[in-house]
């Protein structure tokens, strides 16, 4: 008797763990659900908002005064010169750091130092990297707030993206691949140069992508190197007019998220469609690239197994 | 096989067992007792099937997906098939215990480890919990060594001390049926020792099913083994006339083979 | 070892001189060292990164301290350094940085690590393979984006509830940011509790238990410096944010602890006083390297506690 009383009441206990169980999933399916329901209603509200500017003309005029005229052509080209910058000085330096840690660094106090500062840099909020860019790169170096400026500063600000996806995939690969190099002879830059970079590319390119990601929605950086809010000009084209080959890079400029935050902070309404609408763009440009690099990894899990 | 031509009542029987990871067929038409307080030993090589066949027990197996089980394990008294889809795996769990290849105390104090399962179960009566914790180490062997430090956190303890502060914590909610899976390999001679001298002493309460790959192990501590080969069970029987005078020429070379 | 020993050597006795086949090759050795020495100097570079930010943050300030007392500046219960009664305190922008920031994490650690036990204990791996990827969108969007969302959606929709809500608010703010750093925080508390052992989660359901008992009981208390270090890390996201405060909490320095007024964070000033034309080396222009300065220490701080935790739970098992 007593025993049965005992079996009840644990089947009680067992409906009501289970109660939790279920009540819990849902729960977890809703804070999951506010999360997809947050991107939709951004994303929506964007491209609803800003529907009837998105047009060609949106794309091929510079600012104006008066919002249906206004348009992102100097944004958008500010943007792609300016992560063309930051490419060009985080690729290299984030993969030969990454390189350096993963092949050569021997285990002492000067590698722990850098790796230590690697991960706090990471934590380091972007507005310090513009602070940083303002004392050295506008003033010290007399850049100016210039896209060379701004494409540095956005490629300190990734760099340790860049090289910890370079270290995570060079991880990867397994010990074996590099004793099969050496003991044919190859010297440990040969090592690297012809295997060890081939194969770990497709996760490298994973990393710059997304770093480059993040940093083309990056805006307090760039307001702090003191990035013009109005630009109606384009950075002179290499080579035509007498410009140098270079000359593009000292030039003044303007980005896709400065863009959306002057027309935010702008009190007409005309020119919070045009926010929405260069938000809309904006958000199609970085989660284009984050689905790419998603897509990469998720291919590159499905090729390659050692 | 026909329980009654047997001295002991069955206290679980497995019949016509199949078991799938996924595709892989692990267990082949298994058929086997197990005898009410009888400490029964599975043996057999390296991926042989016999964790799995126990892990069948107690339902482990459904924390994966993927996992398949055909046939039944009839569990008594309630002469019910514990792989049943209607039967709850947490209620099979709830009569019986299992302890682990390697000691896997929770992150928690000594006595809260031992009082979890009673937690799981709703108890909350104080007196209840400190009695049956004290009840449950002492049975375990371990209520000398931590009476006085009830509050540490079971990991300070040692791998044998761990391992059987596992065992207390499976006794504490009185199983029916305890499965020991190679509960000695990451231990060293003496805490075997005082494992297996407590298994001894267990059977006088529950029935026990234990996996061991050391054949020495199996000789000493049960009464029934079971040779197990790539899936199949080959041999079961009394343990002596097992090591003594197999039937089946494979479990000789095995047992041969292993103690020439 | 003596000369007898080396001599007995049944390989013919000592080596000589080493072939011309076998020896260092000069150039190839110095070639290899230089690359090595390249790529050095770029793994350097990350370093040069954080002693030019102190620096900078430092020297600027050393000059702002010059022409501003440490106690008014830690003490002042006002913050007007543009104008002509100028008045440096830095508690006024602490203020707005704390109360958006609480209010960000009040959204971000419980639903961030509800998500993440969620993920972690209960989905399936299907659910688990959508689910993650549109965290990662999540948490990739552009903040400035998460403003303008603030200030034209969140705005009037809190609005509709709490009608004397002001246009610019830290609730409205630090909603979203919240909803930013849910991401952080459940990517990271998911890995610290997919680092717990297997094993100890069979212990748990050879008990009896459910799911939820597995992950409150076992799981989660296993965890327990993992996810510590992802809230830390979330604050540390939360203190540093910019845009989204910029945006939606407005500009004007309030030292008050009320969520539903306007005020100025330590970031959201930095971007108000970049937006003006101030000299350089002005008193206005030196102020956002001290308040840049407050701002590292604090997330500095809190990196390194995180950073620490996290070693903790990675020594555990």
């Amino acid at each position: 008797m007593v025993q049965q009383d005992k079996t009840a009441d644990i089947h009680a206990v067992i409906r009501r763990g289970k109660r939790w169980d279920y009540l819990f999933a849902a729960i977890g399916l809703i804070c999951l659900a506010f999360g997809l329901l947050t991107v939709l209603v951004l994303v929506g509200k964007m491209g609803l908002e800003g529907l009837d500017r998105l047009s060609l003309d949106f794309f091929t005029s510079y600012p104006s005064r008066r919002a249906a005229n206004a348009g992102i052509l100097s944004a958008w080209v500010g943007s792609v010169l300016v992560m063309l910058v930051t490419a060009f000085a985080a690729v290299p330096l984030g993969v030969g750091a990454g390189v350096y840690l993963e092949e050569y660094a021997k285990k002492n106090w000067v590698t722990d130092i850098i790796e230590i500062n690697i991960t706090n840099l990471a934590a380091v909020p972007s507005i310090v990297y513009g602070l940083l860019a303002l004392g050295i790169f506008v003033y010290q170096f007399g850049f100016g707030g210039s896209i060379l400026s701004a494409g540095l500063t956005l490629a300190l600000l990734i760099l340790p993206i860049v090289i910890v996806a370079t270290r995570e995939a060079i991880r990867a690969i397994p010990g074996a691949m590099r004793e099969g190099s050496m003991a044919l002879g190859a010297t440990k830059w040969q090592t690297v140069r012809y295997h060890i970079l081939p194969y770990s590319m497709p996760g490298i390119l994973t990393g710059i992508i997304i770093g480059l990601a993040r940093a083309i929605g990056e805006t307090a950086p760039i307001i702090t190197i003191g990035a013009l809010t109005f630009i109606a000009f384009l950075p002179p084209l290499p080579l035509v007019e007498g410009a140098g080959l270079f000359d593009w890079v000292m030039s003044p400029f303007t980005v896709m998220p400065i863009q959306m935050f002057n027309w935010t902070s702008r009190p007409e309404e005309a020119f919070q469609i045009n926010a929405g609408a260069a938000g809309f763009v904006l958000v199609v440009m970085t989660l284009g690239m984050n689905a790419l690099a998603i897509w990469l990894r998720y291919r590159l899990r499905k090729n390659i197994k050692w | 096989m026909n329980p009654n031509q047997h001295p002991y009542p069955v206290k679980a029987e497995a019949r016509k067992l199949n078991f799938f990871y996924g595709l892989v067929q692990a267990l082949k038409a298994i058929d086997m007792p197990l005898y009410e307080r009888q400490v029964t030993a599975l043996i057999g090589p390296s991926g042989c099937g016999k964790s799995t066949f126990l892990r069948c027990f107690n339902r482990m197996h459904d924390l994966y997906p993927g996992n398949r089980y055909e046939g039944e394990i009839v569990f008594h008294p309630d002469n019910t098939n514990l792989l049943s889809t209607e039967v709850d795996p947490i209620e099979v769990r709830m009569r019986i215990g299992m302890v682990f290849q390697k000691p896997n105390p929770f992150p928690k104090s000594i006595f809260e480890n031992v009082a979890y399962g009673l937690r799981v179960r709703g108890e909350r009566n104080r007196r209840v919990l400190d009695d049956k914790v004290e009840q449950s180490l002492k049975d375990a062997a371990l209520w000398n060594e931590v009476k006085d430090r009830l509050k540490d956190m079971a990991f300070n303890l040692s791998g044998g001390q761990q391992q059987r502060l596992c065992i207390a914590r499976a006794l504490a909610t009185d199983p029916e049926l305890l499965l020991f899976d190679e509960p000695t390999s990451a231990l060293d001679p003496i805490a075997t020792a005082s494992i297996e001298e407590l298994m001894h002493d267990l059977k006088k309460r529950v029935t026990i099913l234990i996996v061991t790959h050391n054949m020495q192990q199996a000789a000493r501590i049960s009464d029934h083994t079971a040779y197990m080969y790539l899936g199949d069970l080959i041999e079961f029987g009394k343990t002596d006339e097992i090591f003594i005078k197999p039937r089946d020429k494979r479990t000789e070379d095995y047992i041969t083979g292993r103690l020439s | 070892m003596t000369e007898n020993s080396v001599t007995d050597n049944s390989w013919g006795g000592p080596a000589g001189r080493v072939s011309p086949r076998l020896a260092k090759n000069a150039l190839r050795n110095w070639r290899e060292r230089l690359i090595e020495g390249l790529l050095f100097c770029m793994a350097a570079v990350s370093v040069l990164t954080t002693l030019g930010i102190v620096y900078v943050l430092v020297k600027e300030s050393i000059i702002f301290f010059q022409h501003v007392r440490i106690v008014d500046f830690l003490t002042d219960t006002r913050w007007t350094p543009l104008f002509d009664d100028a008045h440096y305190g830095i508690l006024v922008l602490i203020s707005g940085t704390l109360v958006s920031s609480a209010v960000a994490l009040a959204v971000a650690i419980p639903v961030g690590t509800i998500i993440a036990i969620y993920l972690s204990e209960f989905a399936t791996a299907r659910v688990r393979e959508v689910a993650k990827p549109i965290l990662e969108v999540l948490g990739g969007i552009p903040t400035i984006v998460f403003g303008y969302f603030a200030l034209m959606v969140v705005t009037p929709l809190l609005q509709r509830v709490l009608p004397e809500l002001p246009g610019f608010s830290l609730l409205s703010a630090g909603l979203v940011m919240g909803v930013m750093i849910v991401p952080y925080v459940s990517s990271l508390s998911e890995d610290a509790m997919r680092a717990v052992p297997m094993s100890l989660r069979e212990g748990a359901y050879a008990m009896g238990s459910t799911r939820l008992q597995v992950a409150l009981k076992v799981v989660v208390p296993a965890a327990t410096s993992g996810l510590a270090a992802s809230y830390i890390l979330g604050i540390s996201r939360a203190v540093g944010e910019t845009m989204i405060v910029a945006v939606a909490a407005g500009m004007q320095p309030n030292l008050t602890f009320n969520p539903m007024e306007p005020a100025a964070t330590i970031t959201s000033f930095i971007v108000q006083v970049a937006l003006g034309d101030l000299p350089h080396g002005s008193i206005g222009y030196l102020t956002i390297f001290a308040a840049g300065l407050t701002l590292l220490l604090i997330t500095l701080t809190l990196n390194v506690i995180g950073l620490w935790m996290r070693k903790k739970y990675r020594e555990h098992y």
